[in-house]
């Protein structure tokens, strides 16, 4: 995002007079432009430029490397003779001790030191102390202790005299400068700020000194002075040759629309920069390099146009831009080989034939072969205008994002072209001499951005502020826009440099933001009668209440797994938890498939909690597990043409894969932990069915348990849940033993699984009728039944009460009893029922009716002897 | 000892004062039972003078009746009043004595929690349909019409990259995880249409839920995090609207002073786009070194804008007709600083003591 240092700003508009960084920030902040940081200002006290006389290594107790410099700071230096205590026992020159853990340095070179009573960014003081055994009196500073970004490891070298250490800030501050002692803060421009601000992708144009200025300008009324406001001499005609030979436009859209180039002969390539112009760049983030390149640079951070220069002397007539042919190959500044797409827009010369040789991919990197060197002395500058969204394909193709792209795919103004190339060419002159071409090229093929027709009134209906017709005007005409008014019509013609200005809304916005949206009235809207949550959003609820207050603990898991994670839960080959969902783009390998089942993750979480010394640990999640067969046989397509149709959205809907919203819990440890008052109980198999059973009364549904259950669960310890219907919806009981050894959870863990949706479904809109609580006598009558071992208790307790009927209030098993007192194979099952009429006290006759009844059907049904 | 007689009053009230004495010095509910059958038992002087009324002259026997029945009353009265006083000090003393430790931990079972994350989604969404909005919910795993091109995403937006999105494969399916919870504005918007357009039934939905980003967790970020976002959709909807929606959804979390700010900014499913900021609950923007919002006054809290008309016409419903606003944040980055959370990865990992915290409610 672009750094604007605070001084460039100020050519290009007043700033608030005792305005700091901050106030620039926050003033941008009102129109749209976000802080990202502000850096350099808050350096205070000596801070100067140093010669290293000495450089003494020392390996330290810790084993690091210091370095004991004396180093010259002129005026600030101690007088010859003793060190400063505990350095008094050797006699030095004139000069400072200062200990430095660096080593991009050698002796020799100049650096920068900030020295007792000096202040560096984040009112950090520096004062003379003991270190390494050494007196230090200060420190030999970095670009990060200095706020100049963080670009740069090691302490900053302004010049090495030997050649033996890498300059860091190369011309930033020029050799007649370097006066040991002198003070570096204004030499290097740290009394300036530079603001990073954050672009969004509507506003290209802020890209650019002169955006941000004329946002400030919008911001404080301040008074705005456009720097592309240059006037163009020479005529546009007969110049370098360029054509436009787009042959694949993308969605309709010719490449590039305006090419202006223009020569510049007689330069002198050995001609410096100036060092105002370094300093600039380095705030903005940019390294100067050399003066043709420094000065395309710096007009394009000036204006936000992108503008490349080239070596003349190894192009061909004519330039053609045209996209690239399958397999063409381009080798760009950086020196990389790109293999290049039929998508991308290139620079080609006619080096070899008409167009034939690439010179660089449009809008994004320059090619090497035609670049400026150290012996160009003729230069063509480019500057044109590519298609945003040309620019931005390329760009994310190759993973190159640079300068260029990142303006051209925001946006650039159309007729910033020749002023730009102007403004650079005098620059080059200016500082390199030359002589600027009178007539050069201009393809253009621009044309005018629609006009927006326009209600006046449409603002303050959208925005709900009474804005006067001249206060939309006024505003529309600030932003730059053209706006001829007929009465209560408008019709707007955007500046060149907004074409995100398509549509009334867009004007609304600009409207809104220059009025300021801290003006805007809070007034709530009054909703029509909502109808509350959904069943199923309550249902949900209920479900997650009953489970916490059950004793178990909400967590929430990522819903990614590997794909062993299935064969560790034991889960069969067929079975519908192997239909799975794989990311095309998985944050990680190893973890590619959507969880189809919520027990997949859950054991993680346990697992984290064991890790950390927990014991006793129940955690319950409700979820979405994802399963999906032949996914992509039907591509869930966009519909092309705008509008969805309502088959097209069944479409897409169909093509989803399945989501159910299940909830799952593992317990494992301790229910009830021992105290003083009892002994502990564990986690069970009845606590995982009482789970589901909890579960299926918040949702209002009856469901049917049955013996046994699928992976990961115990074959003999586990459950399944059906609805009345026979569909399928929760397994419970206990983990399979080989699973817990697996996936290393306790053993003995208990886990439910319900499917939540069918519960929700079923459940839906059933309203219970009440029945009159009866107000006669209960009768209880008790049963013992021997029955064979593999009898299903539950089953028996049905027959028991369809065998009594309607007067059966209720009937349950209160005891189970094997042992020496029942056969082999058999088992005794207590069941309790309780007997009751609505309209009557029962008589003894029907009570004994009805006990006859139910210990005939158990006899018959299950072979029961009352013992 | 010479037996007692009913006429003798002097001497059948000293008899008595004698019994009232010694009920009075009773200090047992046993020793009030051995009074009691020494002064009304069969050998008590006062029941052998009682005995004696019938062996009086007639003319007397009104009179020794009379002193007799007023004996008999006073002690009687004397026994009964001792007898409550003892058994309630004798009740007082089991209580004391029943006394146990009520300091000692009573509930062994283990006590659960939900998850803050969760309670504080059930939170926002009661703030909202309370005030008539209702609650819609739709696919995490969605097709890339309803994530982008419905929401006025260009399709060369740069979001539909991969390095934000996770892509269902084969990438040509056309499914995602979805990146926002936008997607369910749509979906709830096209749901409730005819009731807007036949009924003139405003759309007023909060659309909360898990949404996806190819981001690596770190104390920030987590690539499954939870969004709530709104959508209202009515006749003459401006952003005055928003703002007191937004003003209104700030005093149920923050107290009856929170105050927002909107900033503009850009998404491709508003316009006009802006970035919402809440007061400083902390420090009001009194304290330039407060942790909750750097000292800035402000927390950034979420996004929100004019819905796009062509967002609306995706949905169906006609820009010029009806207007739209939109808002959305993160759930997480609520609860952060709500609540002091430092680090994202503590309500991701499933620490039971994370959720501990917040027990039932938020």
């Amino acid at each position: 995002m672009p750094k604007i240092p605070l001084k460039w700003l100020e050519e290009s508009v007043s700033l608030v007079d005792g305005h700091t960084a901050e106030d620039v920030a926050a003033a941008l902040a009102k129109v749209g432009l976000e802080e990202e940081g502000i850096e350099g200002g808050g350096v205070s006290g000596p801070l100067v430029i140093g010669r290293v006389m000495t450089l003494t290594k020392e390996t330290a107790s810790n084993g690091k490397t210091v370095n004991y410099c004396r180093v010259d700071v002129g005026e600030h230096n101690d007088p010859a003779g003793p060190g400063h205590k505990p350095d008094n026992k050797e006699e030095y020159p004139s000069s400072k001790g200062i200990v430095c853990g660096a080593h991009n340095f050698h002796e020799g070179d100049f650096v920068v030191c900030i020295l007792p009573g000096g202040v560096l960014p984040g009112n950090f003081q520096i004062g003379g102390r003991k270190t390494y055994g050494h007196w230090s009196d200060g420190m030999i500073c970095s670009s990060k202790e200095l706020g100049l970004g963080e670009d740069h490891d090691g302490i900053i070298v302004l010049s090495s005299p030997s050649g033996e250490s890498e300059v860091t800030f190369p011309g930033l501050v020029s050799d007649g400068d370097l006066v040991p002692g002198a003070s570096a803060i204004a030499l290097m421009g740290l009394d300036e700020s530079t603001l990073e601000i954050n672009v969004t992708p509507d506003r290209g144009y802020s890209f650019s000194v002169r955006g941000v200025a004329r946002e400030y300008s919008h911001a404080t009324g301040q008074e705005f002075r456009d720097p592309a406001d240059v006037s163009v001499t020479g005529t546009a005609g007969d110049g370098f040759a360029v054509v436009v030979e787009d042959q694949a436009p993308v969605r309709d859209t010719v490449g590039c629309d305006r090419f202006v180039a223009r020569r510049l002969r007689g330069f002198d390539p050995t001609a410096a920069s100036p060092a105002w112009m370094k300093r600039r760049l380095d705030q903005a983030g940019m390294r100067p390099i050399s003066l043709a390149v420094d000065v395309t640079n710096y007009v394009m951070l000036e204006l936000g146009q992108p503008l490349h220069a080239y070596d003349l002397g190894t192009l061909t007539e004519p330039i053609v831009v045209r996209r690239a042919h399958t397999g063409e190959k381009l080798t760009t500044l950086d020196d990389a080989v790109r293999s290049l797409s039929e998508e991308d827009l290139l620079i080609t010369d006619s080096a070899g034939g008409h167009g034939a040789r690439a010179i660089g991919m449009a809008g994004v990197m320059g090619g090497a072969e035609t670049e400026v060197s150290d012996a160009t002395t003729d230069i063509l500058l480019e500057a044109a205008h590519f298609d945003p969204i040309t620019i931005a394909r390329t760009a994310r193709r190759h993973r190159l994002g640079s300068e260029a792209s990142r303006r051209f795919e925001r946006g650039v103004d159309t007729q910033l072209p020749p002023l730009a190339v102007q403004r650079a060419l005098e620059l080059m002159k200016e500082f390199g001499g030359g002589e600027i071409e009178d007539v050069f090229t201009d393809v253009d093929s621009t044309v005018a951005l629609p006009q927006i027709a326009m209600d006046v009134a449409f603002p303050s209906l959208i925005v709900g502020v009474e804005y006067t017709p001249d206060e939309v005007v006024a505003a529309l005409e600030e932003v730059g826009c053209e706006v001829d008014r007929d009465y209560e019509s408008l019709l707007v013609t955007p500046p060149t440099w907004r074409p995100d200005l398509e549509a009334p809304v867009n004007l609304v916005e600009e409207v809104a933001r220059l009025r300021g949206y801290d003006n805007l009235p809070s007034v709530l809207p009054v909703a029509p009668p909502g109808r509350g949550l959904t069943h199923g959003q309550r249902v949900r609820r209920s479900v997650a209440r009953t489970l916490a207050e059950s004793g178990l603990t909400e967590v929430l898991t990522y819903p990614f797994i590997a794909e062993s994670r299935l064969d560790e839960l034991g889960i069969a080959d067929v079975d519908a938890r192997r239909d799975i969902v794989r990311l095309a783009n998985p944050l990680s390998a190893e973890l590619p498939i959507m969880r189809t089942s919520m027990m997949a993750t859950l054991v993680d979480a346990v697992k984290v909690n064991l890790g950390r010394g927990e014991q006793d640990i129940a955690v319950y999640e409700l979820g979405r597990a994802y399963q999906g067969k032949n996914i992509g046989d039907v591509p869930a397509a966009n519909p092309n043409d705008g509008r969805i149709t309502p088959e097209e959205i069944q479409a897409l809907n169909e093509a989803l894969p399945g989501q159910e919203r299940r909830v799952a819990g593992i317990m494992a440890g301790n229910r009830v932990r021992a105290g003083w008052n009892g002994h502990a109980t564990a986690w069970s198999w009845e606590d995982a069915l009482a789970a589901v059973e909890r579960i299926a009364r918040a949702a209002g549904v009856e469901v049917v348990v049955s013996q046994g259950a699928r992976m990961p669960w115990h074959p003999g310890r586990g459950a399944s849940y059906w609805l009345a219907d026979g569909s399928f919806v929760a397994h419970a009981g206990e983990l399979h033993p080989k699973v817990c050894e697996t996936l290393g959870l306790p053993a003995r863990s208990v886990a439910f699984e319900v499917i939540l949706d069918p519960l929700i479904e079923e459940g839906e809109g059933s309203i219970v009728e009440a029945v009159a609580v009866s107000q006669q006598v209960v009768a209880k009558e008790d049963f013992a039944f021997v029955v064979a071992a593999d009898v299903a208790a539950g089953e028996l307790v049905d027959a028991v009460k369809r065998a009594g009927g309607e007067i059966v209030e209720d009937a349950r098993v209160f005891d189970v009893y094997e042992g020496e007192q029942i056969g082999e194979g058999e088992k005794s099952l207590a069941v309790n029922v309780r007997l009751r009429s609505a309209d009557h006290t029962l008589q003894a006759d029907e009570v004994l009716a009805v006990r006859e009844a139910i210990i005939a059907s158990a006899e018959k049904e299950f072979g029961a002897q009352l013992r | 000892m010479t037996e007692l007689s009913p006429l003798d009053a002097a001497g059948v009230d000293a008899a008595v004062q004698t019994a009232l004495a010694d009920i009075a010095a009773a200090d047992s509910l046993d020793a009030l039972k051995e009074t009691r059958l020494a002064h009304t038992g069969d050998k008590a002087p006062l029941t052998l003078a009682n005995r004696q009324i019938g062996q009086v002259a007639p003319e007397d026997k009104a009179t020794a009746g009379k002193t007799m029945g007023a004996a008999r009353g006073r002690l009687n009265k004397a026994l009964a009043t001792r007898q409550e006083e003892l058994e309630a000090e004798r009740d007082a003393r089991v209580l004391i004595e029943e006394t146990v430790d009520v300091t000692l931990p009573v509930n062994r079972a283990l006590v659960g929690a939900r998850h803050p994350l969760e309670s504080m989604q059930e939170r926002m969404c009661d703030t909202f349909v309370a005030m008539g909005w209702e609650v819609a919910e739709g696919p995490e795993m969605e097709a890339e019409w309803f994530n982008f091109d419905a929401l006025n995403f260009d399709p060369d937006h740069p979001a539909r990259e991969m390095q934000d999105t996770f892509f269902i494969d084969p990438p040509e399916s056309g499914l995602l995880l979805r990146t926002h919870t936008s997607p369910v504005q749509i979906r709830a918007a096209m749901d409730r249409r005819d009731g807007l357009v036949d009924e003139g039934r405003g759309i007023y939905v909060v659309c909360p839920g898990k949404t996806f980003r190819t981001d690596e967790l770190d104390a920030t970020h987590t690539p499954v995090f939870h969004q709530i976002e709104g959508l209202a959709v009515d006749k003459g909807l401006t952003m005055a609207h928003l703002k007191g929606t937004l003003d209104a959804f700030a005093r149920s979390l923050f107290g009856p002073d929170a105050v927002t700010r909107l900033r503009p900014s850009f998404f491709p499913f508003t316009e006009p786009s802006a970035e919402m900021d809440l007061r400083c609950f902390v420090c009001g923007g009194a304290d330039s070194g407060c942790r909750t919002c750097s000292g800035t006054g402000w927390i950034e809290w979420g996004g929100c804008g004019m819905t796009h008309p062509n967002v609306l016409r995706a949905a169906g419903i006609d820009p010029d007709e009806y207007t739209a606003f939109a808002f959305g944040m993160g759930i997480e980055r609520t609860l952060m600083f709500r609540h002091g959370v430092k680090d994202m990865r503590d309500m991701v990992e499933g620490d039971i003591r994370f959720s501990q915290q917040f027990g039932m409610e938020i």
